[in-house]
């Protein structure tokens, strides 16, 4: 048997933890890509368009992220694509990371004044004008500190993608956990490591908003 | 062509709907308790000594900056290493209380924080004594303000039940595989129990979101 040193507990961990960065930068790119695609379709289309990424966001924020990787899981390997964990994870992600953003960037684009809107029609700009020089460089400046905010839970939903086989941070510490009969340990090493990767983030979204709030003070 | 069979996963009705009255159940224990421990916390962040109040930060971040899962896995698996030997289910009920309560510390203080400091200062000079000031002049409003975003937390924990049928509590996403290991429709059952999972998660916000402020603070009359 294979004696396990506090050494190779963290070497291992911080190997796995590699992954767990991979797939949150997969997923905070990809969920943004896709977020802002589906918050000009809201705002530039009808009435109708907004239902329906309503129900979007209803969906991917009414039910378990888990599942929702499941059901990615599930569903590729219907297509007859071969599922790697990295397809599944990547898309299951990518869309409630989607889901949440646009979600919180729409709040942002609704807190722009209505008359700044008014404003720049009157200088007869037009839609697509109004949006890229008035409109979204004041939403964008109030989206950063809760942007930079939900990257903590992006971070800490790659730990589900353990579930489906995929071996991030989480899944290697069950996997030395098993192996080295020492779970209270790993499972305090992988908390500890998460903390690690998410506080500073914590922090700097908590920093941001303080700054915002003394500038519109 | 992809050909589907719900009606081989809805038959199995009776797996769903103890794995839904799990998720409820853990659910409704789950919340009362955490949100007594976010009351106290608030308390401690409002009112305590400095030790007291950094103590409870530090348990408010580490819960909020580490998985679920996580958590979950450290107190099932963690904790028998120093000879607490927990079931499952008992297992998933810390787990999520403590997660609840973290948050809901951290939520509870922003409404505490709003409140007008004259409230406090007026409370005080009406010669009620310190905890007499918090449960009864801060604290309902508090909870008032804050309470939508105390909703879509319990909603988050609620959800958050799926996790837990990795340590096989028989909560609904585990009743989903063991029917999809019964009859290999794995799309379809994922599929029932996120329609569910849905459902369960539109009803609990409404209903929360009514029984607030109907029952627990506002209607004006108070105790």
């Amino acid at each position: 048997m294979i004696e396990f040193t506090l050494w190779d507990i963290l070497r291992n961990l911080a190997l796995a933890l590699r992954w767990t960065v991979a797939l949150s930068l997969i997923a905070f790119i990809g969920g943004g890509l896709v977020g802002g695609t589906l918050l000009c379709l809201r705002i530039g289309l009808g009435p109708k368009t907004q239902r329906v990424i309503g129900a979007y966001v209803a969906i991917f924020q009414g039910t378990p992220l888990l599942m929702q990787l499941f059901l990615a899981y599930f569903g590729v390997s219907l297509l007859g694509i071969d599922v790697s964990a990295w397809t599944a994870a990547s898309l299951a992600l990518t869309l409630y990371t989607s889901a949440y953003l646009v979600e919180i960037w729409r709040g942002c684009v609704e807190a722009v004044p209505r008359g700044q809107w008014e404003a720049a029609r009157s200088l007869a700009m037009s839609f697509g004008e109004q949006l890229r020089h008035v409109i979204l460089p004041q939403a964008a400046r109030l989206a950063i500190a809760p942007t930079v905010g939900f990257l903590v839970q992006v971070i800490k939903g790659t730990a589900l993608a353990s579930v489906i086989g995929f071996v991030e941070l989480t899944k290697a510490g069950g996997m030395i956990a098993n192996a080295s009969f020492k779970p209270f340990l790993v499972f305090g090493c992988v908390a500890l490591f998460y903390f690690v990767l998410c506080f500073p983030v914590s922090l700097a979204a908590q920093h941001l908003e303080r700054k915002q709030h003394g500038r519109t003070a | 062509m992809i050909e589907f069979d719900f009606g081989a996963v809805l038959a199995e009705w009776p797996l769903l709907l103890r794995g839904l009255a799990w998720t409820v159940g853990l659910t409704v224990i789950a919340v009362p308790l955490g949100l007594l421990i976010a009351t106290l916390g608030a308390w401690a962040r409002a009112c305590g000594s400095t030790a007291l109040r950094r103590g409870v930060g530090v348990y408010v971040e580490l819960l909020r900056n580490t998985p679920f899962i996580v958590q979950l896995f450290f107190v099932f698996f963690g904790l028998p290493a120093l000879g607490v030997k927990l079931s499952p289910e008992a297992a998933s009920l810390i787990a999520m209380t403590l997660n609840l309560g973290a948050y809901g510390t951290e939520i509870l203080r922003a409404g505490i924080q709003a409140a007008p400091k004259g409230q406090w200062e007026a409370a005080q000079s009406l010669a009620l004594g310190p905890t007499q000031v918090f449960t009864r002049v801060i604290l309902p409003p508090a909870f008032k303000r804050v309470w939508p975003a105390m909703t879509s937390q319990i909603v988050i924990v609620m959800l958050g039940t799926a996790v837990c049928g990795q340590i096989s509590t028989e909560e609904l996403s585990y009743a989903a595989n063991l029917i999809h290991s019964r009859n290999f429709r794995a799309f379809e059952a994922t599929f029932v129990a996120l329609a569910i999972y849905l459902a369960l998660s539109l009803i609990t916000r409404r209903l929360l979101l009514w029984a607030g402020p109907k029952w627990f603070f506002g209607s004006g009359r108070r105790p």
